[in-house]
């Protein structure tokens, strides 16, 4: 049976990890290619590297990442954060990652959707959303890391995406995220029922529960997970466990 | 002992190239059907679609170095690299395969989200050495949206629910395939690579 699966999420700043770290036993804990290393030995399912430099210079440690990364890192990894045209998904692809996630650009220019799947296939196209709230209980998406509102309605975006040739769908929600009380279930539930193709649920994990939440109730096919595993409240081993326990099938 | 590791313009070749880099086994990622018939060992991998494979593989006039080589030492295709060696597919219209084994390759039905992404767990149906100090329900990461379909099922060495059961991997002689990653599924996957490396020294000594 295919398991759900835990991803740990990297930010990335220049080449270094953003979000500090708990771990003692790494050589140097902010070098996103240790640390990647050591959630594979841990158990973690996937890597998400999620690059938030503003600058150019910045943006060209990205490749490297990639590369470096390939080298000590054997489960699949995924790179996002300023990614805007198929040159750049070539070259992050071409130096060993396996899929390559999209957020503003993706809104900004739908097509580049579907160029990628044509050119590289949807199963390294992740479409990442990132999702607020709007008072009459629908979900708007926000771009430029969530300063600005599109008028888009997540759901239907998400259902666009997919048709588009989207791989998946990394589905932040930003009113819980940073909040460690859970991810927005609604919004998980909502958005996996109404696309054929596996959603990563994120935002709000502070406790073991909340993962099993997102799956049981979420229908979330993989769980993004951040601080509680950086600050080393759970390892890996311990999270699965404690999913396997509950009934969900992980991989030990 | 060298292994020749298919360039066809299909992607995926670093991560196999870095596998057995970590493994210590000199491998050389080459396009050259010379080079591909002096290796002592040969790998096709492959992510992406089967027409564009397809294509690459007869444009670079390598179909016969690798039914050759497919034939005369340890092979060992990975995902993509496995469909290749069927008659056909049925993804965007019918292409015509390597036709190494007997059988098609055709989308996975309806009722599962498709592609089929992530860790799966595998039924060994035939032993073999690849599967040394592999256990009988391990898991290996999955990302793909079509599956073979054998009409020999005498080569199949392990099968994967997703929906219905998927040939996961595949032994004929000297000729191994995966639909999963071993390079991708951490130490599970290295170990399959380890034991294939290790098939090929003792195939030297």
């Amino acid at each position: 049976m295919i398991t759900k699966r835990i991803i740990p999420c990297l930010d990335i700043n220049k080449g270094r990890v953003v979000k500090g770290i708990g771990f003692v036993n790494l050589k140097d804990a902010g070098d996103p290619v240790e640390l990647a290393a050591f959630y594979d030995r841990e158990g973690a399912d996937e890597i998400v590297f999620l690059d938030i430099s503003a600058s150019h210079e910045g943006r060209g440690t990205v490749i490297e990442l990639a590369s470096r990364t390939a080298e000590k890192v054997f489960i699949p990894y995924t790179i996002g954060g300023g990614i805007g045209s198929i040159e750049d998904i070539r070259e992050i692809l071409r130096q060993g990652a396996d899929k390559i996630s999209i957020n503003t650009s993706a809104v900004k220019d739908p097509q580049l959707i579907s160029r990628a799947a044509k050119v590289f296939g949807s199963q390294c196209v992740v479409i990442a959303i990132d999702a607020k709230k709007r008072e009459d209980w629908s979900w708007e998406v926000y771009i430029h890391g969530g300063r600005t509102p599109t008028g888009l309605d997540a759901v239907q975006w998400a259902q666009e995406a997919e048709n588009l040739g989207a791989g998946e769908i990394l589905l932040t929600s930003m009113d819980k995220d940073g909040t460690k009380d859970g991810y927005d279930i609604a919004l998980t539930a909502e958005i996996s029922k109404k696309v054929n193709i596996p959603v990563i649920a994120s935002g709000g994990a502070g406790k073991l529960e909340h993962l099993k939440d997102a799956i049981v109730e979420g229908h979330a096919d993989a769980v993004l997970v951040a601080s509680i595993f950086h600050y080393g409240k759970y390892s890996i081993k311990e999270a699965k466990q404690y999913l396997r326990s509950q009934g969900v099938d992980v991989r030990i | 002992m060298r292994i020749a590791i298919i360039n066809y313009n299909m992607g995926n070749l670093r991560s196999v190239e870095n596998a057995l880099k970590r493994l210590s086994v000199d491998a050389y990622i080459t396009s050259a059907p010379d080079k591909i018939m002096g290796a002592d060992a040969v790998i096709l991998p492959g992510v992406g679609a089967f027409a564009d494979g397809m294509y690459n593989i007869l444009s670079l006039g390598l179909a016969d170095a690798i039914r050759q080589a497919s034939a005369s030492k340890p092979f060992l295709g990975i995902c993509l690299g496995l469909q290749l060696l069927f008659e056909y597919s049925m993804e965007s219209g019918k292409t015509e395969g390597l036709k190494i084994f007997k059988g098609s390759v055709e989308k996975i039905p309806a009722g599962v989200k498709v592609p089929h992404v992530g860790w799966n767990s595998i039924k060994i149906t035939k032993t073999g050495p690849l599967f040394k100090g592999i256990e009988d329900g391990e898991h290996f990461y999955f990302v793909h949206s079509y599956h073979a379909v054998c009409r020999d099922i005498s080569i199949v060495a392990s099968i994967t629910h997703y929906g219905v059961d998927i040939v996961s991997s595949i032994q004929k002689g000297n000729i191994f395939a995966f639909q999963f990653h071993p390079e991708k599924s951490s130490g599970s996957g290295l170990k399959i690579l380890s034991n294939f490396c290790d098939l090929v020294m003792k195939g030297k000594k």
